[in-house]
């Protein structure tokens, strides 16, 4: 089990994975809007988002949770 | 006759090191003997070796643990200071103490670069008053390490751990080298620790190689074994002059790896949109010659050695894929070293900008962000290698001057078609300057409003203005940089220019 974390603080700008989806490890999984930028959140390793803890609009900071990965 | 085979017999014995059984210990975690990882580091093994009969009388403690002399790498004579963990686990004595204390003044005298293979429980206390206090105490090989910095490459490959005091090797060292599950580095180890502040920790998770390499950043290069750290190591040494007197060693140029994708395919027109910088720099350096260091930590800047028509250079480069390239406390560290490796010996430096800023908030100001920038700005300035920056897409705020901007004198500028320089991007600054007024206007409106400010700005921010101005020096086509580059290298080659006339700088650090 992989938790997923916000590398900084931002917004969640566009969800790519959603549960139950499967993703390989390097693919987005969520994209963060911070500081003008796009900053993608990709899995560390191949699995199923078995939870997503984040909605389009949400802040986060960083090293806040955003998706279990089984 | 009886005393060459009484020689013979104490020489094989001393080679041995130490006790069958502790042979076998660190063969089951992986680790080698000293005199194997010797064999594989050097051309042709060691050349020279002194006090090989150190501590002899004792019986007990071959060469007081540690080998000392001089090899080949790469056909460049090179020492080498290297633990022996069968014997006391590497501990230091009066005699190990004194022994790379002489080591540490050959490299000097004659300005070739020094490894240490790492690999010590740390002092023996028995041993403590002629080992740790005085003259010619340990204390003295750090003080010789901080002289020997900056004038012959230091290298410290870590085998096993380096405690307490020993700790400080690496920590003076150009670069850390660790194997992953063996090295390890702290002041206290996990059971003083318990005693002494109550904390109950595993070592792996308080001095291990994977959180020096990721997270303290004492660590520069993670690694699963031995054999991998010297490759690196090898490697590593093949971008260095012997000492900073001299240029780094010319190679056989390669072209750049083959791709289907152009430079101009690489770099997404928005500027928002994220890429990796290692495909572009892929695309100007010759094939496999990247040498990263830092990899693992700070990821939002990219920073290592490479060759671009056989000739060395370091590459500080951000990250859009991390963290949009923005720069934090760790990434400005990370550059400062990085950029001072290369100008202490005469490799010159290529900027590739792409930076939205410095980060911004709470969390980055109580770190202390402006006095970490402040580092890579001045190590930047200070450098007087030939110094090329490339802007590639943006270049906002102090981000431009962290990435060798035209202030701080870099030998040129360099623009891609569709690059941006400015205090900040577009939609901050409409922001910035409007935000009274979008909050007046209509909800119909403001996107009109918005999107006719934004124009007016990136007008105002075009980078042909920038070149009329002569802000930068050129614009080039993108698939155009590496011939560019060489071009450029070759001629900024005998450039000289002296920083400044002083003592030295009082380092923001």
């Amino acid at each position: 089990m992989e938790k997923l974390v916000a590398s900084m603080a931002g917004n969640v700008w566009k969800i790519v994975k959603h549960e139950g989806d499967s993703v390989g490890a390097g693919e987005d999984v969520v994209i963060l809007e911070s500081m003008k930028m796009e900053i993608p959140i990709s899995a560390e390793t191949d699995g199923v988002i078995k939870e997503l803890k984040v909605a389009e609009g949400d802040f986060v900071n960083e090293g806040d949770e955003i998706a279990v990965i089984e | 006759m009886t005393f060459i085979k009484d020689l013979e017999e104490r020489i094989e014995t001393v080679k041995q090191g130490g006790k069958t059984k502790y042979h076998e210990a660190n063969a089951e975690k992986g680790k080698l003997f000293v005199r194997k990882r010797l064999e594989l580091l050097f051309d042709d093994n060691l050349d020279i070796e002194d006090a090989f009969f150190a501590n002899c009388m004792a019986g007990d403690l071959p060469s007081d643990g540690v080998v000392t002399g001089i090899g080949k790498i790469n056909g460049q004579n090179v020492c080498v200071m290297a633990n022996d963990s069968t014997v006391k686990a590497g501990s230091w004595g009066k005699r190990t103490v004194e022994k790379i204390l002489r080591i540490q003044e050959t490299a000097l005298k004659l300005e070739i670069p020094i490894i240490y293979l790492v690999d010590s429980a740390g002092a023996r206390i028995t041993d403590q008053i002629e080992m740790f206090p005085g003259r010619r105490g340990a204390g003295r090989i750090f003080h010789n390490q901080i002289k020997l910095s900056g004038r012959v490459p230091q290298i410290c490959l870590l085998f096993g751990p380096s405690a307490a005091g020993g700790a400080y090797i690496p920590a003076f060292c150009d670069i850390v080298v660790m194997v992953e599950g063996n090295a390890s580095m702290y002041l206290g180890s996990p059971r003083m620790a318990e005693k002494v502040i109550g904390e109950k920790v595993s070592l792996e998770e308080m001095g291990g190689a994977r959180m020096h390499c990721t997270v303290s950043g004492v660590g520069d290069v993670l690694v699963k074994t031995e054999e991998e750290a010297i490759d690196y190591a090898r490697k590593y040494m093949s971008y260095f002059p012997a000492n900073f007197r001299n240029q780094p060693p010319v190679h056989e140029p390669k072209s750049v790896k083959a791709s289907e994708k152009t430079i101009v395919d690489i770099v997404p027109e928005n500027q928002n949109a994220a890429f990796n910088m290692f495909d572009l720099i892929d695309q100007i350096i010759d094939e496999d010659s990247f040498c990263e260091i830092k990899k693992e930590f700070a990821k939002e800047l990219v920073t290592g050695l490479a060759r671009i028509d056989g000739h060395s250079v370091g590459i500080i480069a951000n990250q859009p894929r991390v963290k949009g390239g923005v720069l934090f406390t760790d990434s400005a560290d990370k550059a400062a070293k990085f950029i001072q490796l290369c100008d202490a010996f005469n490799i010159p430096l290529l900027f590739l900008t792409d930076v939205p800023g410095f980060m911004i908030g709470t969390k980055v100001e109580r770190e202390g962000i402006i006095r970490h920038g402040a580092k890579m700005l001045s190590s930047m300035s200070e450098a007087t290698v030939p110094k090329i920056s490339v802007i590639v897409r943006k270049a906002y705020g102090a981000g431009l001057y962290a990435m060798a901007g035209p202030a701080f004198e870099p030998d040129c500028v360099l623009a891609f078609p569709n690059a941006q320089i400015a205090v900040m991007g577009p939609e901050a600054a409409v922001n910035a300057v409007h935000a009274n007024k979008i909050a007046q206007l209509p909800e119909e409106e403001r996107s009109a409003f918005i999107k006719e400010k934004q124009d007016a700005y990136k007008e105002e921010i075009d980078i042909y203005r920038l070149a009329s101005e002569m802000v930068v020096d050129d614009i080039i086509h993108p698939n155009q940089l590496r011939n560019e580059l060489i071009k450029r290298y070759e001629v900024y080659a005998d450039k000289s220019l002296p920083f400044t006339e002083r003592k030295h700088g009082v380092y923001p650090v």
